[in-house]
């Protein structure tokens, strides 16, 4: 066994610390580190299965040009030579990186230098844009940079937590683990969730506000009025360290106003106001429910004007916090990596600052002017403006809006390079050139959580095949394209030195990112590096927790701004055509497009299948069937989307997961659907509000498919599906409208690989429409199938576990029953990832031992005791045993 | 003084009635047997194991002398009766022997349907329906090698598979493509043949036999097709047929069998017909049992209590051939308003098949796996609508859903 390697976890933006251990035979074993101050040891589903999404298959492993492997020096020169002659013929404007927030800060730092500083252009933006650019934009213009003023021990400070537009009891589990227990040791203190959904969050909260999506500026704008009238103003604070406070507090609307537009009770409102204005420890933690919108900046300012006017901001336990999606997002602020930023929290706007960088790079072709922010640069793509692009570490083809316009741009343009690690992702279908790049495990730098706090991450594992360092790639390019000189590093730390060098470069306190404590640091250093929180200037190497408490903005005159916000509603209003709105978001157990989670069986076990959920009335109106197949449309494009109706949806709003991308579904790409309605200012797209309509998908048969290896996708053409990977099986949600004239016949051509001495086994009720097929090998099972003419009526997690057992024979006869025999046992769909444990198992324990709370439920079975973010299920099955008519 | 109860027969039907009418009314008849058989009254059933020595002569007995003598009743053994004086109301016997009845109850059972081909009289060609036949057959299996058995039905396949465990090289000529065709569809014929293939018997099928050759006794069979089949012993095993000639003979109404009415009584008042020999709603029965159902009514009646109506029975099989599992009941056929459901397991060697009409169970035929045969023919009887749970059918009455078939108290 090997010693353990402290990493930090590749998913979200709480940036967790890991201690990886490789053991025998490849397996990795994942423990939180109880030393990294993010989580003190814990770690959520998605952390804790990180062990199962290791594996080599369907990595990228070496280079390819179009259909054809090539070697690292063909590549990297047809990459150079596309990028040269774009330059010469077209200039450079007519180049673009679109870059990743699960980039390593090295990485970024010299994308953004090679593109910034040596092609002359700025167009690099990236999925960032897509997170929290709105965030950045907010903080630019109240604090004059972009800082988190507060950090997470603020949240064990807080006596009032309010939580906006962020289901972080599943996009940032540990926090809102860190939120529970201390609410949980302090049962005095408050937590209000503003959601225009009931999420699992929300239903934590002792507040919830539902309020009508889009209209959180119009409720912070109404809380500054109203702790302004209510007294609750810190003039020494306002007077001193901040401006405009008149204009904003004039601006704000009356509490009728507040209630009629946020569609919330005035009772209710006056709550929220009345324990924001008498608590003085308050934080404001706020998400995509903010960011994604055409409003976002505001969004952003209204919150942080209230923290302004009270002066609580930069002190324990209170503050605005912007809760980052992605692991290194914030990395990429650092090092510049928007197409309006410049490097090192400087802006290209300034000529002073271009000034500075470009003595510093010893660069003379620096940018002089913002680049193309995501949805533009897409946009001139597919104008024929830009004609060559290098996607880095993501997956715009699924994650962007319009993402069909973006698919047909990529295809369109003359040379699109993808780096990656994974070899199979909508974005790297329309590559030209293909670059292997190392994953999670295997790379080496740096990443910056939401608390400013920066982190080694470590490698563990070999570089697999060809697979190259994302910074690797980017420095051979330039010293291709002739920048050999500014492009020596032959380690990341060399890098890290630069780029902390550049953050203390004719600082002096001007700018709020400096780390020059680091700026000397060794090899040696480098590597035994432990988590800091920047700033860190030279005389002060340990870091900063928190800013602003005393003033010190970064404006010229040291002063935040108040930014007097006037509420407008979303881009796009329904209309008779399209008469719901669409929200987007993440599943407590997906990541992104799904490229590395969706590689977990214990993930996958959550949501295996791609779904909208519709408030019941809306089912009602529209014809949507619980459990039925739906398509969702929107002027942009269309998806298919298994129904479910819930009241925790708003009546007219819709919800559907963003992770589905052709790889996993053929039909689930969200992404097609959701508009871009870019905010004006910080150019981040709406992805939370969508008018679309709803139609029942007219199917004629759908089908259940369990196999142990993948299904040839060429197989299912003419049907839409999705799969999702389980324990020794991939699952198939399949659905059509041709049918088959022999599903006997059907069923032994999708089968992979024809198998010799294989048993089949076929059930078949031609008159209800229902026919299975299961095919063994000895005992095993190998495949498994039922169609139906709805949506089969199996036990699909049942059925699924039985692929992880040596012998199904006890079981023979009831698995074309696809529900358990006596006998079987029948775990139910997966709660607990972190205790493996089905909802059955924990439904048993509940009536078998009278649980009635979520910690009996954790004493009696663990589960829900690790990272907490299946409690909310917990309490859902808690109240359903509750509902239950006595026995 | 008691009343005169005659039964003609002394078979699985006639003895049924008489012992459920001890059990309702012990002392309300003199009761007197006649018996074309020189034994008491054996199981039937149990022919196929004797044959294949699985069961010898005492183990197939039901009711032994004493036990006639305990009841007092009169058994005229090997005195198959001749005539009925309907107006006496008298039975005489072959041998002269008569006796008188207040009721009468003919169970006379049925007779081997004999193809009229040439040969069919030869020695060595015999039929398979009493423990004379298997008497006859024991005695050829001893001495020769080759046995043909024509037909491929239930009693054609008991009396091969018996034949072969007594060491004969058996052949069977099966006229229609499948086997059991009756109660079997195709594919659980053909697993039900390659099951007793593997077990050393051969099929010629689809096949039919022009003749029976030899000159005292049989020595070949043959073909339509010219083939000649080698054999020292022809079992006729093609179907059987109601024996009704004393029953028209005295006039009574016969269509296929004895025509009863729901209570199993004849078109004469005083005379009941139950067994193989009635006909009942249209329909004659081959299998124990319906005749059960319809002993248990007749009973009933004979006792004075007049309140058992016998509505049919279910037609359910299955073959008695160790190792082999198989069930059959209702109509397997199906037809054009039904639906069937169809498991098949072919390497374990399972095949079922349910067949639906009006969302009721009209069918069943279960192979290798017989396990859930009561249920499925208690469903056929109680009628169950089983569309609520159509969907777990197939798999047996221990799911939960299924398992408390509505119709069922």
């Amino acid at each position: 066994m090997e010693p353990a390697v402290k990493t930090t976890c590749p998913y979200c933006g709480v940036g967790c610390g890991i201690r990886a251990r490789r053991g025998s035979e490849g397996a990795v074993e994942i423990a939180g580190d109880p030393d990294h101050p993010a989580n003190r040891g814990r770690l959520c589903s998605k952390g804790t299965t990180l062990g199962e999404t290791l594996g080599l298959n369907g990595r990228l492993l070496h280079p390819r040009w179009r259909t054809e492997r090539v070697s690292w020096d063909r590549a990297l020169d047809i990459a150079a030579s596309g990028i040269g002659r774009v330059i010469r013929e077209h200039g450079p404007d007519a180049v673009a990186f679109y870059v990743s927030g699960q980039l390593l800060t090295e990485d970024y730092y010299v994308a953004n230098k090679l593109i910034k500083g040596f092609l002359g252009t700025a167009n690099i933006d990236t999925n960032s844009r897509l997170c929290m650019a709105s965030s950045v934009a907010g903080h630019r213009r109240a604090f004059g940079a972009d800082t988190v003023p507060g950090c997470y021990a603020d949240l064990e400070a807080a006596d009032l937590i309010v939580l906006v537009g962020s289901n972080t009891a599943w996009c940032h589990p540990i926090l809102f683990d860190r939120i529970r227990r201390a609410k949980a040791a302090h049962p005095e203190r408050r937590l209000v969730v503003i959601d225009p959904r009931r999420t699992p969050t929300a239903d934590a909260g002792d507040l919830h506000l539902a309020l009508a999506a889009g209209s959180d500026t119009l409720l912070f704008a109404g809380l500054l009025g109203y702790l302004s009238a209510n007294g609750c103003t810190d003039y020494r604070f306002v007077t001193t360290h901040t401006r405009d406070a008149d204009a904003a507090i004039a601006a704000a609307p009356s509490l009728k106003t507040v209630a009629e537009g946020c569609g919330l009770d005035l009772a209710q409102l006056q709550r929220f106001y009345d324990w924001f204005a008498a608590t003085d420890r308050v934080m404001t933690l706020y998400s995509q429910g903010i960011n994604q919108s055409s409003s976002g900046t505001d969004k952003v300012s209204a919150i942080i004007n209230c923290h302004l006017l009270t002066g609580r901001i930069g002190k324990p336990g209170s503050g605005p916090f912007s809760l980052t999606g992605q692991p290194n997002a914030m990395g990429g602020r650092e090092v510049g990596g928007l197409a309006n930023q410049l490097a090192a929290h400087m802006e290209i706007d300034d000529p002073r600052h271009r000034d500075r960088v470009r003595r510093f790079w010893q660069a003379p072709a620096l940018a002089e002017r913002a680049g193309l922010k995501a949805v533009d640069l897409f946009g001139a793509i597919e104008d024929g403006g830009i004609r060559a692009v290098w996607i880095m570490s993501t997956n715009p083809v699924v994650s962007m809006p319009e993402a069909d316009r973006v698919r047909r741009a990529l295809e369109r343009c003359p040379l699109v390079i993808v780096s990656d690690c994974i070899a199979d992702t909508d974005t790297t279908r329309v590559a030209d050139l293909l670059l292997p790049a190392l994953a999670w495990g295997e790379k080496d730098g740096t990443v910056t959580n939401s608390e400013r706090l920066i982190s080694r991450q470590r490698a563990f594992l070999d570089p697999p095949g060809e697979a190259r360092a994302d910074w690797w790639i980017v420095t051979q390019m330039a010293r291709r394209l002739g920048f050999a000189d500014a492009f020596p590093y032959e380690t990341p730390a060399e890098i890290f030195r630069e780029h902390a060098q550049l953050s203390g470069f004719e600082n002096d306190g001007s700018r709020d990112f400096d780390i020059a404590a680091l700026a000397a640091l060794d090899r040696e250093g480098y590597d035994a590096l432990g988590p800091v929180q920047w700033p860190a200037p030279r005389e002060r190497p340990a870091g900063t927790p928190r800013l602003f408490g005393d003033g010190g903005f970064f404006t010229a005159d040291r002063r935040a701004r108040f930014i007097a916000v006037a509420w407008r509603p979303p881009r796009h209003a329904p209309s008779a055509d399209f008469p719901l709105v669409l929200n987007t978001g993440r599943l407590r157990d997906q990541w992104h497009t799904m490229t590395r989670s969706g590689r977990s069986p214990s993930l996958a076990a959550h949501e295996p299948e791609p779904f909208v959920t519709v408030h019941p009335a809306d089912a009602e109106a529209f014809s949507l069937e619980e459990g039925a197949l739906a398509e969702i449309v929107s002027s942009h494009g269309s998806a298919v989307l298994r129904v479910r109706h819930s009241s925790e949806q708003a009546p007219g709003h819709v919800f559907a997961p963003m992770h589905w991308g052709t790889t996993h579904a053929s039909d689930a790409r969200i992404g097609a659907v959701v508009n871009a309605a870019p905010d004006p200012i910080s150019g981040q797209p709406e992805l939370k509000h969508t008018p679309v309509r709803l139609l029942p998908h007219r199917l004629r048969w759908q089908a259940f498919l369990a196999t142990r290896r993948r299904v040839d996708p060429a197989a299912l053409s003419g049907t839409s599906f999705a799969l999702a990977v389980a324990n020794g099986a991939w699952r198939y949600e399949i659905a059509g409208i041709e049918t088959p004239p022999s599903w006997a016949d059907w069923a032994q051509r999708i089968f992979p690989e024809p198998r010799r001495n294989a048993d089949w086994l076929s059930y078949e009720d031609r008159g209800a429409g229902i026919f299975r097929f299961a095919r063994l090998v000895g005992d095993r099972l190998d495949a498994c199938l039922f169609v139906a003419p709805q949506h089969p009526a199996v036990r699909r997690d049942w059925l699924v576990s039985l692929f992880a057992l040596g012998s199904i024979a006890p079981q023979r006869l009831a698995l074309l029953s696809g529900q358990p025999g006596p006998g079987a046992s029948d775990k139910g769909k997966l709660v607990c990832v972190c205790a493996t444990l089905g909802s059955r198992v924990i439904e048993e324990a509940i009536a078998r031992e009278h649980l009635d709370t979520v910690d009996a439920v954790g004493a009696a079975t663990g589960a829900g005791v690790n990272c907490g973010s299946c409690r909310p299920e917990i309490a859902l099955l808690l109240r359903r045993n509750r509902e239950l008519p006595a026995a | 003084m008691r009343r005169k109860l005659v039964v003609v027969g002394n078979g699985m039907a006639g003895m049924r009635v008489v012992e459920e009418l001890l059990r309702l009314a012990p002392d309300l008849y003199d009761i007197t047997v006649f018996s074309g058989e020189p034994y008491g009254n054996y199981n039937r059933i149990l022919l196929s194991p004797l044959l294949a020595g699985e069961a010898r002569v005492d183990d197939i007995l039901l009711q032994d002398d004493e036990w006639y003598r305990a009841h007092r009743i009169t058994l005229f053994k090997g005195k198959p009766a001749v005539a009925i004086d309907r107006a006496l109301r008298e039975v005489r016997a072959a041998d002269g022997t008569t006796a008188r009845y207040d009721r009468l109850v003919l169970a006379t059972g049925s007779l081997p349907i004999i193809p009229p081909i040439p040969g069919a009289h030869l020695e060595g060609v015999i039929g398979f329906r009493d423990i004379g036949d298997v008497r006859r057959m024991l005695a050829a299996a001893r001495r020769y090698e080759y046995a043909v058995v024509i037909g491929g039905g239930l009693l054609g396949l008991e009396a091969a598979h018996g034949l072969m465990r007594r060491g004969m090289t058996v052949r069977v000529v099966q006229l229609m493509p499948t086997l059991m065709e009756q109660q079997l569809d195709a594919d659980a014929g053909g697993l039900l043949r390659r099951s007793l293939e593997a077990r050393g018997l051969s099929f010629i099928m689809p096949a039919e036999t022009v003749e029976i050759c030899g000159n005292e006794r049989v020595t070949d069979v043959r073909l339509r097709d010219g083939r000649e089949i080698p054999a020292d012993l022809v079992v006729v095993a093609v179907g059987i047929r109601p024996n009704i000639a004393l029953a028209r003979a005295v006039g009574l109404h016969c269509r296929r069998g004895i025509v009863v009415d729901s209570t199993m009584l004849s078109f004469d008042p005083s005379i009941y017909a139950v067994g193989e020999c009635a006909e009942s709603h249209g329909r004659t029965y081959g299998l124990v049992a319906p005749l059960y159902e319809q002993a248990k009514v007749c009973a009933n009646h004979l006792a004075g209590w007049g309140c058992a109506r016998y509505p049919g029975s279910l037609a359910a099989a299955s073959l008695k051939v160790t190792g082999v599992e198989l069930f059959s009941a209702g109509n397997v056929a199906g037809s054009e308003d039904s639906e069937s459901i169809v498991l098949h397991d072919p390497s374990r060697g399972v095949y079922r098949k349910l067949i639906l009409r009006d969302n009721r169970l009209a069918g069943a035929v279960l192979y290798g796996d017989t396990a859930d045969s009561a249920w499925y023919a208690r469903l056929m009887r109680d009628r169950a609508d089983v569309s609520e749970f159509r969907d777990r059918l197939m798999f047996g009455p221990l799911s939960p859903e299924a398992s408390a078939p509505r119709a069922v108290a």
